[in-house]
């Protein structure tokens, strides 16, 4: 570490901030094959199945005692996984729109990803300039929802490159349901920054430090951003751009092996950026009611690592298990719920808190 | 040497330009959806100018409402027309002509206001935060705003009118 200390500001920069990325973006797929793990054994346990439990290499079913164990557990299930979607076929059929249906997917992926570049996941690590956000944007929150509001475009895109039927109405779907929701979304936060004073999501994790969690000062705000969080994300109740039943596989009926794996992995990040999001903006980030100060050691910050991480594999199991216990909605009921119920009320929402804060503060 | 910003934005605005030519003439394809993919490219790269210019509220908001929702609109609109007419239509040579006197106009109004204006002093640099931003929106130039928001408004209500059929 005593190297460190004569180089460069800007190359020590350069140097945390690939750093961090590299970590952030490691942990966040391993996070991505385990909450496919999750998700099969949570929807198993539901169902009254047993799920994943006897995919091992071969080494392990020779340990004693832990061997038959850690089979059950299906812990290598995600790497079997991750294999059969690397060497399946990756078939291109004849008739598809071929430059868009190979970018689809990509850009279905890098605007989850990006989401995670402004969401502070510490305090600090080791000394107090450290500061655990890969960027500390004075206007955090914008830069997510511009970020988020790309993300349409892979599911479109999909669909448009698909070039039949039913992959076009799950991209026509999605670009109107994303659209419908992301106003919502947007709306339901403008209450939380009329409290905090900043768009700096640093700061807000600041504010709930000494000020209490925003979800007991802002229930309507947080329900409205739960739901949205899951129009966006296409996940069940809402996951009609896909909806298996009525439109096959919705925008990736036509996608196979690495191409197909992509959307999943988007989705997946999708749901731990937007969980990120919920426990940052409503449930205190990386504080807890008697952990508020900044850490001052490296325990301290690996520990307000740990509280967010684990705050955020709560949301993921939230995410898991709505999507087994609900059916899915009709299309005019989502956009029923979007824009006469939700947007009135997150509006409701930010004139109350406007006249409370006007009525107090100044 | 070079400011590494320097560099930045000459990739970004080489970006906005090549961009926004492959937008309207594109040499390679007359697919609708691709000019509509490089006018969201350009509208990104020139989030990025702004970045540059530490507007960032700008700059997310540039990318939030123009690439984010106008233009996934207009992407939606496209696919459910399914212009095929227009990827197999001919340039006329008029067309051409017009086009031409009017980027010609267009540019000669951008080179007169560029050589009117005064050069922006490097040391008083400005920073596009919400707040300053905010203030000045509600102070200085309420008006505007106000009636900005009014037609925002005559435009809802015209939508609506001419959306719905059977008006009671």
């Amino acid at each position: 570490m005593d190297a460190l200390k004569y180089l460069d500001p800007t190359v020590q920069f350069i140097l945390f901030s690939v750093l961090k990325i590299a970590v952030v973006f490691g942990v966040t797929m391993t996070f991505v094959a385990y909450a496919v793990l999750v998700e099969r054994k949570v929807s198993a346990w539901i169902q009254d199945r047993v799920g994943p439990n006897r995919t091992a290499p071969p080494i392990v079913e020779f340990i004693p005692v832990l061997g038959p164990f850690l089979t059950r557990l299906g812990i290598f299930q995600p790497m079997a996984d991750g294999l059969k979607f690397l060497l399946k076929e990756d078939f291109t059929p004849s008739y598809v729109r071929t430059v868009y249906f190979w970018i689809a997917p990509a850009i279905a992926v890098i605007p989850a990803f990006m989401t995670l570049a402004v969401i502070p996941f510490g305090s600090t690590l080791g000394n107090p300039d450290n500061k655990m956000v890969i960027a500390d944007l004075n206007v955090g929150i914008l830069y997510t929802f511009g970020i988020v509001s790309l993300g349409v475009y892979g599911i479109v895109l999909a669909g448009y490159a698909a070039n039949s039927k039913y992959p076009f109405l799950g991209g026509i779907r999605s670009s109107a349901q994303m659209i419908s929701y992301e106003i919502a979304m947007g709306m339901s936060v403008v209450s939380i920054f009329m409290l905090v004073g900043d768009l700096n999501l640093s700061k807000v994790v600041e504010y709930q430090a000494h000020g209490g969690w925003l979800v007991l000062k802002q229930p309507v705000a947080f329900v409205v951003f739960l739901v949205a969080a899951f129009a966006e994300t296409n996940r069940l109740p809402f996951d009609l751009p896909e909806s298996e039943s009525e439109l096959v596989g919705g925008y990736h009926t036509e996608y196979s092996s690495m191409k197909f794996a992509l959307f999943f992995l988007g989705e997946y990040a999708n749901m731990i950026a937007s969980s990120a999001m919920m426990v940052t903006l409503f449930f205190g980030g990386w504080s807890l009611p008697f952990l508020g100060e900044p850490a001052n050691g490296l325990l301290g910050g690996v520990l307000h690592i740990g509280i967010f991480v684990a705050k955020m594999a709560a949301f993921m199991v939230l995410f898991i298990w709505v999507r087994w216990m609900f059916p899915r909605f009709r299309y005019d009921q989502l956009m029923d719920l979007g824009w006469r119920r939700f947007i009135p009320l997150a509006l409701a929402n930010i004139l109350v808190t406007a006249l409370v804060v006007a009525f107090t503060n100044r | 040497m070079p400011q590494p910003t320097d560099l930045l934005f000459y990739a970004f605005a080489g970006l906005t330009l090549l961009c926004g030519f492959l937008c309207v003439a594109n040499p390679l394809s007359r697919n609708p959806v691709t000019s509509a993919m490089f006018l969201v490219l350009t509208i990104v790269s020139m989030a990025g100018l702004f970045v540059l210019l530490h507007a960032f509220f700008l700059a997310a908001v540039q990318v939030l409402v123009y690439a984010g929702a106008v233009m996934v609109l207009f992407l939606f609109v496209i696919m459910l027309l399914d212009l095929k007419e227009e990827e197999r239509r001919k340039l006329r040579k008029v067309t051409v002509g017009l086009g031409a006197v009017a980027v010609a106009a267009i540019a000669g109004i951008l080179a007169k206001a560029v050589s009117g204006a005064v050069p922006f002093g490097g040391d008083k640099l400005v920073e596009g935060g919400t707040k300053p931003l905010g203030r000045i929106l509600f102070t200085q130039y309420l008006l505007p705003f106000e009636v900005l928001s009014i037609l925002l408004l005559v435009a809802m209500v015209g939508v609506i009118l001419l959306s719905k059929k059977d008006l009671k």
